[in-house]
């Protein structure tokens, strides 16, 4: 009769808890520094942050970003400083998610959301262009009708730079090293820049 | 609309050809339904990309729930064709001789961004974008694209099956896959996005 220890194991299935998450109703969390669909942030004025140096499309590995910048027109500027972002594209069919653009950038203009749930049916649709990417007057990531976004997916966009980023150095431990950010505001340092860590007897505060 | 009309257009076209009324509309939202709920991928990973295809038929994602119980290891009982990791050149023949033993109707997902269009392997070793060698239906970008960006892509190719997108679009130009390389194609347009909404899955 042994193999009826192996019903056994069957059935008493049946009563655990099931790990499947009900995808398109719910996602499962997903890591802080996620890597997402991008988006083009703007200062708390409203300014857009890029500036059109197209060091984003220099570094990127997958030759994804197209960016042109243009002279700001002086009496309606985009962008603080003299050039701004003119053509900004990304295209998702070749975007690896590296973030290696993010960590270019000298504005922190772009960085990634969490959103990681698209799908495309047509080639020239995977193209997304400066009025999909910037985020909207809230500061919030634009969220397309063929994408899915879930609460949370956009709660740290601009999250990423602190660790990384030359603020995320020693000599910079609770300095806000980034500027101010629509909707985000400055927000205070990740708590790992600051946290005592194994192998830092001053606790991390020398 | 004539007997002889319904006729040749069953003949010509297949259950296409039949013009609506109050018995074919319910028919074909059935075949629409019993093709959108059985899609039996054929296994075809190629790279890191099929090591997310594998975790989307595992329990936590569970593909089951959508009709896609097991991958099929023979073309000739699938229906579904996820093109998971870059495609070599030698590889491209073997891709679309798949392609071929597979039954209609079938529909092909691009998975992942080497497949859509190289992705960062821009070299002469991986063909640029599958859709050189197969019509491909859904592209699901992402490098890889995580179980949950595959199965956004296949319910999108489940809303494409329900609206007959797939069906009329064959008709027009002999491809499953919506590539317009037309120049005068305006770039900034873009198809009638395919909503995913959190309560339309199942």
């Amino acid at each position: 009769m042994g193999y009826l220890d192996g019903f056994r194991v069957t059935f008493n299935r049946l009563f655990e808890e099931r790990v499947t998450t009900e995808y398109p109703q719910e996602k499962r969390p997903k890591p802080e520094r996620f890597h997402g669909r991008h988006v083009l942030n703007r200062y708390e004025d409203g300014m857009e942050k890029c500036i059109g140096c197209e060091l984003c499309a220099g570094v990127c590995p997958a030759q994804c970003i197209y960016v042109r910048g243009a002279d700001n027109p002086i009496d309606d500027p985009v962008s603080p400083g003299e050039r701004f972002g003119y053509v900004y594209e990304i295209n998702y069919l070749r975007c690896i998610h590296c973030d290696l653009c993010v960590e270019a950038c000298p504005t922190e203009a772009i960085t990634e959301s969490k959103m990681f749930e698209f799908s495309f049916a047509n080639r020239q649709d995977a193209i997304y262009t400066k009025d999909e990417l910037v985020v909207d007057d809230d500061g919030k990531p634009q969220r397309q009708p063929w994408e899915l976004w879930h609460d949370g997916d956009d709660a740290l966009t601009s999250g990423w730079m602190r660790a990384t980023a030359p603020s995320g150095s020693a000599a910079h431990v609770g300095q806000v090293g980034w500027s101010g950010e629509l909707g985000y505001g400055v927000r205070s340092p990740e708590l790992g820049q600051t946290a005592p860590s194994d192998d830092d007897p001053d606790g991390g505060q020398g | 609309m004539s007997i002889r009309n319904t006729i040749d257009g069953v003949l010509d076209d297949g259950l296409e050809g039949l013009q609506h009324n109050f018995i074919t509309a319910p028919v074909e939202e059935v075949v629409k339904w019993a093709r959108r709920r059985s899609l039996m991928p054929a296994t075809f990973g190629l790279a890191c990309c099929a090591i997310e295809m594998m975790a989307t038929g595992t329990a936590h994602y569970d593909m089951a729930r959508f009709g896609m119980e097991t991958f099929r290891a023979s073309p000739r009982q699938a229906d579904l064709m996820i093109v998971a990791g870059r495609v070599s050149q030698k590889m491209a023949p073997v891709l679309r001789t798949v392609y071929d033993q597979m039954m209609e109707p079938k529909w092909v997902i691009s998975m992942g961004v080497c497949a859509s269009s190289g992705g960062m392997f821009n070299n002469y070793a991986i063909v640029q974008g599958v859709d050189q060698v197969v019509p491909v239906d859904v592209y699901a970008p992402g490098c890889p694209p995580g179980p949950e960006t595959l199965l956004h892509a296949i319910l999108t190719l489940h809303e494409q099956i329900r609206t007959g997108e797939l069906t009329r679009r064959r008709a027009t130009t002999g491809a499953g896959a919506g590539v317009h390389l037309d120049p005068t194609h305006e770039p900034n347009t873009r198809s009638t996005p395919v909503i995913i909404t959190g309560g339309g899955g199942r």
